[in-house]
């Protein structure tokens, strides 16, 4: 006879660990198709779940097969309305003769896609700009919680349980079941009853449990999320003809590694875009990436005007300000001294921390603005020249060491 | 309203399944099929899943329990992706080889979904699995899931002793050849010590017989030494088709570990061998089954007209064959061909025609459940259609064959359904499901065991047809097994050497 037996309630991921070898396995090209959504996404968005694409022919497997093309073959297919024997069929472009059943099941797409899930995609874009495995943590974890209490729960585990409401419970379940017992054995020994009936309703009584389940309590705790505070990050950057699109990809890798950092650290981020050229704009995030404006090079108008907005919108009593800024380090005449000096002076006292990265044409020279930056003193202040994607971390290395631990 | 239900009254109305219904359709399921028809099942085990669990089924081809590799990941990936953009819809069941039968269904499933499931698969494929010749010989069905469980058990500690790099590196080799790891015909058993003590003692015994001092005396030919002597340093004697087993018995590297690997994959193609040779048979058994099972049902009132046509509406998606100018065509529907060619026998033999008494005069007018029978127990798909395709079938069907040769300019229509085409059709469409026509025929066929370590394979080219680009990466693969050079022929039908193709190591 049948046994029927009811899985539903077994594992459901069984296919987690072949997927993660996957995922592992082409980590490659699944890294390449990252790349791409990466430079198509916002710089708030980047912490979602992602759609990546992977040719088919590198995740193929091969085995011995008849090739599609040549030799001599008969297919038999059904539906046949006007055909006759020795009709001739112009062979369709494409190659092989109009496959029957053996076609079927072959993907025909040249791309195999699939989505990723948040972690796994944070994941890659992490071990792109090579982050340390802390820094990972610190930046994975969603959100921090506290534990807060909340009253008092009919269910939870033995080490939560309140003894004195337990008891409290107890006591008066005891008092409000055993009142009419009570009262019976008053009008009793009122009227003088019998000694056994006396003795048996003591009895009742006395049996009644002192503990019962529907007594305990237990301490009830609910998560919160940690109350946190407001930031603004400034994203300063050079947008001149001699700022390539590589550079600015390393800049939007920047840009996003500070914002997730931040994100994590405070509840509400604010991003403010400024470019420039030899003038300050305050614009949003996709002409600040992708839109190309050409002119000279003045540093110190961005950092002007992120001073005017900070001070006009982001008091630095209710609002965590963070600068970063890119550029690729050229600057003429008087202006790296006096962007340096607007710095120190009037924003670092305003701001939590300011990163400056550069990307130069070639690592060597040392640029007119690293050469005026280098001389900032000042802990909240990091600088680094980067070339390469796995180089961004370590300008932000400070940072995170100083705020990861807090 | 009285619920009372009679022996033959109604067992449900409405779409809810509930464990006590799904018990009462069985046993009536059950009656039917074994008590009316007489069909011999395994028991069965009926499984109730999530389609997330249907998702896992289907990565690891059905089995319950596999060795975790890459492949499944991506078969896995691939499944959820089509599911969760709507474009694939899951089975309703899976079902799997084994003793007790298992049979997966799925919770989302109506009532009378789950009734046609159940008749389809718990009684349908299973009878197949336990009857067809097939399966009674390659596959053992009573040791296939613990053979799974000692796989998977081996896999994974392997990957812990050698790191599951190495073990990957294996697998994917060994999955590469899969196709070509298969027996075909059975093995002799091997002698047992005392069968083969026996045997020596037989042979010394006629050799003492026979002896005589004079045929030392007589002279040797030359050249039968010399030819034998070659015969006798070829290794293997006789080519060997079966890679995989070549490969674990020597394979000249291989570590004991690696060994065990390529014979789990040996087994595992094995027991797939089967399935894969007798698709329209196996779906046109179960599906004739469902169907009959449940109009059976539905004359002894057990269930409803508005069940009845639940399930036939999705008796008729599943059996439906589209012309090969309509979207959606994807050649011929194994369901449709095999429920077709199924109830065909049962009409040939409870009403024939003068053109089937013509055509199959053993079986026309026969007992449909003896002939269905033995057809089930004895066939193949490519000898099942070679054997019972009707010309009334190829008509309704509107078959028709076209010829793609090399040669031509164009494709030529080769045969239709008509009177000078059946025959013709009906042996190109059988050659069609010949696993041996679809596969390439590659044979070891020598191994240097004295000399460089080289390995030797053959491709003999059927009707001109070349291999597959990939075949190059296979060959990698095999070279990563065997550890030494090896190298493919390919030569034309009449064994003549056309090229050769090297990986060395």
């Amino acid at each position: 006879m049948s046994i029927i037996i009811d899985r539903r309630l077994n594992d459901r991921n069984k296919n987690a660990v072949n997927r993660q070898r996957f995922l592992r396995r082409y980590k490659e090209q699944i890294r390449k198709s990252v790349t791409d959504v990466v430079a198509r996404r916002s710089i708030t968005d980047m912490e979602q779940s992602g759609v990546v694409n992977i040719p088919v022919k590198d995740i193929s497997e091969p085995s011995f097969q008849h090739g599609g093309n040549g030799g001599d073959r008969e297919y038999v297919n059904a539906g046949n309305r006007e055909f006759n024997t020795g009709d001739k069929i112009p062979r369709p472009t494409g190659g092989s003769g109009k496959g029957s059943g053996e076609g079927e099941g072959g993907d025909s797409e040249d791309n195999f896609s699939f989505a990723l899930s948040r972690e796994e995609f944070m994941s890659l874009f992490f071990d792109d700009l090579e982050l340390p495995h802390l820094v990972r943590n610190a930046l994975g974890e969603t959100r921090d919680f506290k534990w807060r209490r909340a009253g008092y729960t009919p269910s939870g585990v033995p080490a939560n349980l309140s003894v004195s409401r337990s008891l409290r419970n107890s006591m008066a379940r005891r008092i409000a079941i055993g009142a009419p017992l009570r009262r019976q054995l008053l009008e009793l020994e009122a009227a003088q009853a019998a000694a056994e009936e006396i003795e048996a309703m003591r009895g009742r009584i006395a049996r009644i449990p002192f503990v019962e389940e529907v007594d305990l309590r237990y301490r009830h705790r609910v998560k919160e999320p940690q109350p946190i505070s407001r930031a603004v990050m400034f994203c300063l950057m050079d947008v001149s003809a001699s700022m390539t699109e590589d550079k600015k990809d390393l800049a939007k890798r920047f840009f996003t590694l500070l914002y997730l950092f931040l994100s994590r650290k405070y509840e509400k981020v604010e991003l403010i875009f400024i470019r420039h050229t030899d003038d300050a704009q305050e614009v949003d995030e996709d002409t600040f990436f992708h839109d190309t404006k050409s002119g000279g090079t003045v540093v110190l108008s961005a950092l002007k005007l992120m001073q005017e907005i900070a001070v006009a919108r982001y008091p630095s009593d209710s609002w965590n300000i963070y600068g970063a800024q890119v550029s690729d380090g050229d600057a003429f005449g008087a202006d790296p001294e006096k962007s340096r000096a607007c710095l120190v002076e009037q924003l670092l006292p305003l701001s939590r921390y300011f990163a400056y990265i550069e990307v130069p044409d070639q690592a060597d020279r040392p640029s007119p603005l690293t050469h005026a930056y280098q001389r900032i003193d000042s802990d909240r202040f990091a600088m680094k020249s980067v070339m390469a994607r796995n180089e961004v971390y370590p300008v932000l290395r400070e940072l995170f060491k100083r705020e990861a631990t807090v | 309203m009285s619920i009372s239900k009679l022996d033959g009254g109604l067992i449900s109305t409405g779409a809810e399944w509930t464990f006590e219904l799904l018990e009462r359709y069985d046993h009536a399921i059950h009656d039917i099929a074994a008590n009316e028809f007489g069909l011999d099942t395994y028991p069965n085990q009926i499984e109730i899943i999530a389609s997330e669990q249907m998702l896992d089924a289907y990565a690891s081809a059905g089995l319950p329990i596999g060795y975790p590799h890459w492949s499944y990941g991506k078969e896995f990936i691939r499944n959820e992706q089509a599911y969760r953009k709507g474009a694939r819809g899951l089975a309703y069941e899976i079902v799997i080889n084994s003793d007790p039968c298992i049979s997966y269904l799925m919770e989302e499933n109506t009532m009378a979904m789950q009734a046609l499931v159940i008749a389809h698969a718990c009684y349908g494929h299973n009878s197949f699995f336990k009857g067809n010749y097939l399966f009674r010989q390659w596959t053992s069905a009573d040791a296939i899931i613990d053979y799974m469980v000692f796989a998977r058990n081996y896999v994974m500690h392997c990957e812990e002793t050698y790191g599951s790099e190495r073990v990957e590196e294996v697998l994917d080799s060994c999955h590469a050849l899969m196709s070509h790891g298969v027996d075909r015909y059975r093995h002799p058993t091997p002698l047992s010590v005392a069968e083969e003590r026996d045997r020596q003692r037989e042979r010394e015994e006629y050799a003492w017989r026979q002896y005589d001092e004079i045929w030392r005396t007589l002279p040797t030919r030359v050249g039968a030494a010399t030819s034998q002597k070659a015969a006798a340093g070829r290794f293997p004697a006789e080519p060997q088709e079966n890679l995989l087993y070549f490969i674990e018995k020597y394979a000249p590297k291989l570590e004991p570990w690696q060994r065990e690997l390529v014979r789990i994959v040996r087994k595992t193609a094995q027991y797939f061998y089967p399935q894969s040779q007798t698709k329209v048979m196996n779906e046109g058994w179960a599906t004739f089954w469902h169907y009959t099972l449940l109009q059976r049902m539905f004359d002894k009132s057990q269930v409803d007209s508005g069940f009845m046509i639940e399930a036939l509406a999705s008796h008729t998606n599943v059996t439906m064959q589209r012309g090969f100018d309509q979207r959606g065509y994807g050649g011929l529907n194994p369901y449709a061909l095999g429920f077709a060619m199924m109830c065909d026998i049962r009409r040939i033999c409870e009403a024939p025609t003068q053109e089937d008494r013509d055509w199959f005069p053993e079986i026309a007018g026969g007992d449909w459940q003896k002939v269905l029978d033995f057809a089930m127990r004895n066939y193949k798909d490519e000898s099942f259609i070679g054997q019972f395709l009707s010309p009334r079938l190829m008509r309704e069907f509107h078959l028709f064959a076209v010829a793609d040769h090399e040669d031509d300019d164009d494709l030529v229509v080769d045969s239709i359904h008509n009177e000078h085409g059946f025959r013709r059709l009906r042996r190109l469409l059988a050659t069609q499901y010949n696993r041996d026509q679809l596969l390439p025929d590659i044979q070891v066929t020598q191994y240097e065991r004295s000399g460089d370590r080289s390995l030797t394979l053959r491709h003999q080219r059927s009707r001109k047809r070349p291999l597959a680009e990939e075949a190059n990466e296979v060959l990698r693969h095999l070279a990563r097994l065997w550890g030494f050079t090896v190298r493919l022929e390919t030569s034309d039908e009449n064994g003549r050497l056309e090229s050769v193709c090297e990986v060395r190591n």
